[in-house]
């Protein structure tokens, strides 16, 4: 092939009476966009290889840099757009599966959009949240079918043994991002934020770095299918066990980390070669029944002497109630579902773009599946995958989570621009990156002090629309539906949801 | 006393430090007049050192038993004892450059634009935070009293 047929996606606008050649954009862009002509002392910009991560307009200490779409302009068409042309041309020109990063850019629908709260109006009074205490904290686990006492001396003591419960302060949990798809300083920041805020982060498949096991109180340790950097010391180390059956930008499908970025450490944390490629099968090979999973279930809690609980993350996919189902039945403690705007390091487009269902219709008809079934006590549900402020958190408790994990918000900040590049290993905020030079860029006090923050405004914002609501605990908000009331939504949406329509 | 210190397991390499250290340092104290217009722009007064992914600035450590005040004929090149740190009267300088021979941190440079003089880190004058640990985008130059 001589030429390529792309045409570039952003172009970079320089305004030359603020540009002071400093060059702070030609040494920050790693994918070479910025340059310097010594020879005619001016700054030169190649938009070609530009994916709007923004890092080059963040740090121009003059402001004299801007991104924007190509001004190139096809030929309208509605329906073969210039984004269908250029993965054609792409596909025609390299023959291969397009990869993207981070959660789908599709325009599915999103019903946190389309479902509104209550608030207290006269018959009922509504709480200063600034005022009287707010309960945030959640307990994450199997809860028993009944409590048993036992009165002694007129005293009353639990007679029933209680399952091991994970204790959050707010019920906002960090998902999984594995060390290798993420820096080790974006899961240093990750580590300490969940302690400083009395939640978990989330190892992911990558194993636990041996430098973050003194985190390990507040994470909790994932058995993917690829098992790495899996040992009983691993397993002991966190606070709870999560086996990842499936994950909502890619259900169906496995990891797969180039060689490339497996160096030394990755190679320590995930008991591989350095440089091999670190593949995770698409199915675990020993689990291909609900038996199956329960063997495994039960595994890991002998493992752990029944001292941690076990989650099992599954995709949000067409027949989720069912087996969300079979996987409480199956010995889980916690369920957590991800839906298809959930995020991935590197996932192929299309699978990304069209494999799933929404989360809120997924959480909604778990939790009613489950209450159904009489076994709701018996794990903890997790909602996942597109959490993008407080009020997709309040939303989803009230359909029926008991808490979420967020993973994109989280690194968004951190820094993240949702560029999409992530499967490049050339993040220039240092997130998405084992590159010496890059990974320095995310200095991880500075991630920390920025998740804690976001966590606390978060914190703040629930408990003000729970006070709103009447409402002065997240336990009497979980699965009370009553509380939300859909817009523009259809009668089966609404059926599915259980809400009633607003006006009802 | 309170010094600049480096972090430079998070310094990116960015040169935000120098730009920001240069501004301060110009005429007008503004940074698009400063580097597009004023003529006799003034050096950086520290400097960031590159070795393949490390990167740190370096600037002058103002050390107690400073040499280059030993070293200086004039008078230039003083302690001021009130604050620690080392100050430069650039009117004395004479461009002998005994300071630049005998500074153990390399932290002084010649300023042939501005007359021959020696150029060092003055501590933004003492007063507040330096511009380069105030504009360092990733928190890798730090201000504090470390007791050293």
């Amino acid at each position: 092939m001589t030429i390529s047929y792309l045409t570039k996606d952003y172009e970079i606008v320089r305004d030359e009476k603020r540009c002071i050649k400093c060059q702070v954009c030609a040494r920050q862009c790693a994918n070479h966009v910025h340059g310097y002509d010594e020879q005619y002392d001016e700054m030169t910009s190649d938009g070609g290889a530009c994916v709007a991560c923004q890092r080059c307009v963040t740090l121009c200490p003059t402001g004299a840099l801007r991104v924007q779409r190509s001004t190139t302009h096809f030929r309208d068409n509605c329906n073969w757009t210039a984004g269908v042309q250029s993965s054609i041309v792409k596909q025609a020109e390299t023959g291969g599966v397009l990869l993207s990063g981070m959660g789908t850019d599709r325009p599915h629908p999103i019903y946190w959009d389309r479902i509104v709260l209550n608030a207290s109006q006269v018959t009922n009074p509504s709480i200063d949240p600034l005022r009287e205490p707010m309960e945030l904290r959640t307990y994450l686990g199997r809860k028993p079918d009944r409590l048993e006492l036992d009165e002694r001396d007129g005293r009353l003591r639990l007679k029933t043994a209680l399952d091991p419960q994970l204790k959050l302060e707010l019920p906002v949990m960090f998902s999984a991002m594995s060390f290798g798809s993420i820096s080790f300083n974006a899961c240093l920041s990750l580590a300490r934020a969940a302690k400083a805020a009395g939640t978990f982060c989330n190892t992911g498949e990558g194993g636990l770095h041996k430098d973050l096991y003194e985190y390990g109180p507040s994470t909790i340790v994932q058995v993917a299918s690829g098992r790495f950097g899996v040992t009983p010391q691993y397993l002991m180390a966190g606070a709870a066990i999560e086996i990842k059956i499936g994950q909502g930008a890619k259900p169906g499908i496995g990891g797969h980390l180039p060689g490339e970025k497996v160096t030394r450490t990755i190679s320590e944390t995930r008991m591989i070669p350095m440089g091999t490629d670190a593949i995770s099968p698409a199915p675990h090979h020993d689990i291909y029944s609900i038996e199956d999973l329960r063997l495994l279930i039960y595994a890991l809690k002998e493992a752990t002497n029944y001292t941690k609980p076990v989650s099992v993350k599954i995709a949000a996919v067409h027949n989720v109630a069912a087996i969300a189902s079979g996987a409480v039945r199956a010995g889980a403690d916690i369920v957590a579902i991800d839906g298809i705007r959930g995020g991935t390091g590197a996932a192929p487009t299309v699978i990304r773009d069209n494999v799933g269902i929404p989360i809120e219709l997924a959480l909604a008809s778990v939790d009613s599946r489950l209450r159904e079934e009489g076994i709701r006590n018996q794990a903890s549900l997790v909602a996942a995958g597109g959490i993008r402020n407080s009020a997709d958190i309040v939303k989803a408790i009230a359909l029926g989570a008991d808490a979420v994990y967020i993973a994109t918000s989280a690194l968004i900040a951190m820094g993240c621009h949702v560029c999409q590049k992530c499967y490049t290993g050339r993040c220039n905020w240092g997130i998405a990156t084992q590159d010496p030079n890059l990974v320095r860029r995310l200095n991880p006090d500075i991630g920390t002090r920025r998740l804690t923050n976001l966590l606390r405004a978060w914190s703040l914002e629930i408990k003000e629309l729970m006070g709103g609501m009447g409402v002065n605990a997240v336990e009497s908000l979980r699965g009370n539906r009553a509380h939300l009331r859909g817009m523009g939504l259809t009668d089966t949406e609404l059926r599915i949801l259980g809400i009633e329509p607003a006006g009802a | 006393m309170k010094r600049i210190y480096a972090k430079e397991e998070v310094c990116i390499g960015c040169k935000l430090c120098e730009v920001h250290c240069i501004t301060q340092h110009s005429r007008s104290k503004k940074i698009i007049k400063a580097f597009r217009e004023e003529q006799g722009r003034p050096l950086p007064r520290l400097f960031v050192e590159e070795c393949g992914p490390l990167s740190f600035a370096v600037q002058c450590r103002h050390c107690d038993d400073a040499q280059c005040v030993a070293a200086c004929i004039t008078g230039a090149m003083q302690k001021d004892d009130a604050t620690g740190a080392v100050v430069h009267d650039a009117d004395k300088c004479v461009g002998c450059w005994m300071c630049i021979m005998v500074c153990p941190a390399g932290a002084i440079r010649r300023n042939a634009a501005q007359g021959r003089i020696a150029s060092k880190c003055d501590l933004c004058g003492g007063e507040g935070t330096p511009v380069c640990v105030a504009n360092c985008p990733n928190e890798a130059l730090v201000y504090e009293d470390r007791g050293d």
